[in-house]
């Protein structure tokens, strides 16, 4: 009688367990049909290489998909670089102390400011401050701080999953630290680096915040010029003609979501694709 | 010739007391077994000699520790590294190819030239008796070699910056007998032009190898003699009973 009933609650368990798991794939699952449902009818070569009809309700979403595309770049060209040096340091030379301890809080706390905080603070620092203006070197300015705790942590990771004993050969052959991390500790933490640059990426891409005060155009006529020029965004673009514009066809709004998901999930994809690879090459 | 003076040597690491007044003098090319049971300090005293004992957060050390009659402290770090070189417990390759593997040292060391670099690797393969195993696949990874080839490789690549003191730290530890042996005949090979440290968890290596034996207990230094000495007449009651293996 114990038995049956131990049977019966550890199945009753196993029920809910698993309803909740379902739970989490049901959402994810309805979002990506109902998109590509009322987006596939709008994708068509015009819609993605034309520049905005009619007052955004026809023609296509080219500068809003070629001004992401500048903004994650920008991101990626000012953050990777200070993310990476920074994750060096921490990972390699920093000592246990007061200050190194202030430096990793504040990366945690970096990563859990709101995204539209990132973007009024850029306003006040490079908009205004600095005077770049709503262009896109403050809006790429201001991605790029919001992933750089993604790309800090993900790095440092990277960093300290390659195992000490090859620092110590390294050493022990007469290489200097620097040399040690240079020739053995980074080329072997790159793919991690990678990955974690991409989902921050991929996070950058879909913001609208941070980029609502910094850069986004309502509408722009042709593409930008320069850094200091305004650019459309995908998210924006999407905020706009769903909110802002009146009568636009539900297949144009659904069409620029689809875009916007497939960006990044594609960016996603890649960041999967690199970290498999490297577990399959894994030498250790 | 002393190579390592070494002087009432006290080292830490944090609150534990790894080295307590240990006094050794190691001699040019002779062979200095250090045997031991685990936590007895051995290898905490194999790697002063290279300090790599350094890159512990909390490592302090007291005494007096001279390499070739000069403060080991003084020396340049990496130049110290270089004339004593050091072959782990665990075959350790770098993530690189065979030939990576042993011309990494020397191309660190600012080693351009292709050809050169070639020598060298042949030379030190040929050295570890690996060369003939070898010598048709050099660009393959290191990763590829069985568990003894790639102990020699370890002890080719260190040969390759062409140390004066070689440290090995248990190299037989994951090997079979025969690949034990191989190692044991390419140190005693060696003996003629290096100063070799041996640290051991195999007693019997110690008496094949050793021109002179240390025992170690809890961080001390319990006896120090000519590797005969030590093992037909050990002076202290401890070593006799570790070498006949009533505890460690």
């Amino acid at each position: 009688m114990i038995m049956r009933n131990t049977q019966r609650t550890q199945k009753i368990a196993f029920f809910f367990l698993f309803l909740a798991t379902l739970l989490i794939v049901i959402p994810v699952g309805m979002i990506v049909v109902i998109i590509f449902q009322k987006g596939i009818p709008a994708i068509n070569w015009q819609f993605l290489s034309d520049i905005p009809r009619q007052g955004m309700r026809a023609g296509g979403i080219y500068p809003a998909i070629i001004g992401t595309l500048y903004l994650v770049l920008g991101a990626i060209i000012f953050a990777l670089p200070i993310g990476l040096l920074a994750a060096i340091y921490l990972s390699e030379y920093a000592k246990d102390n007061l200050l190194n301890r202030i430096i990793k809080l504040a990366i945690v706390n970096l990563s859990g400011v709101p995204s539209v905080v990132y973007g009024l603070f850029g306003l006040a620092l490079f908009v205004v401050f600095l005077k770049f203006g709503a262009s896109i070197l403050s809006g790429s300015l201001t991605l790029g701080i919001m992933i750089l705790p993604i790309i800090i942590t993900t790095s440092r990771e990277a960093l300290e999953s390659v195992p000490q004993s090859f620092r110590e050969v390294s050493l022990s052959l007469g290489a200097s630290k620097w040399q040690t991390i240079r020739h053995i500790v980074l080329p072997n933490a790159i793919p991690g680096v990678l990955t974690g640059t991409i989902l921050g990426l991929g996070r950058a891409a879909g913001e609208t915040a941070p980029i609502l005060f910094t850069v986004a155009a309502f509408y722009l006529p042709q593409l930008p010029k320069s850094i200091f020029d305004q650019a459309m965004a995908l998210p924006y673009h999407l905020y706009v003609i769903s909110t802002q514009v009146p009568n636009v066809d539900e297949k144009v709004r659904y069409g620029t979501a689809l875009v916007l998901l497939t960006l990044v999930l594609f960016m996603n994809l890649v960041a999967i694709i690199i970290r498999y690879n490297f577990r399959k090459k894994k030498k250790w | 010739m002393v190579k390592f003076n070494i002087k009432n040597l006290n080292i830490w690491f944090g609150q534990i007391h790894a080295l307590k007044s240990v006094n050794v003098e190691i001699g040019a090319n002779e062979i200095l077994s250090i045997i031991g049971p685990s936590n007895s300090g051995k290898t905490s005293f194999l790697r002063m000699l290279n300090r790599l004992n350094d890159l512990h957060p909390e490592f302090k050390m007291s005494g007096w520790l001279e390499f070739d009659n000069e403060d080991i402290r003084k020396i340049n770090i990496e130049d110290l590294r270089k004339r004593v070189g050091m072959v782990f417990a665990l075959p350790l390759p770098l993530p690189l190819s065979i030939f990576d593997n042993i011309a990494y040292g020397v191309k660190m060391h600012g080693l351009k030239r292709r050809d050169r670099v070639s020598e060298i690797v042949e030379r030190s393969l040929k050295q570890a008796y690996l060369w003939d195993e070898v010598k048709d696949r050099l660009d393959v990874s290191a990763f590829k070699l069985s568990g003894g080839q790639q102990q020699r490789l370890c002890i080719a690549r260190t040969l390759a910056v062409e140390p004066e003191v070689i440290l090995f730290d248990e190299p037989c530890s994951g090997l079979d007998p025969i690949s034990t042996a191989k190692v044991e005949e390419a140190m005693l090979k060696l003996k003629k032009d290096y100063t070799i440290v041996l640290v051991t968890n195999n007693v019997k290596q110690a008496a094949r190898v050793g021109d002179r034996t240390a025992f170690f207990l809890s961080g001390e230094l319990v006896e120090l003699d000519k590797t005969e000495k030590i093992f037909t007449a050990p002076s202290d009651t401890r070593t006799d009973g570790y070498i006949r293996g009533k505890f460690g």
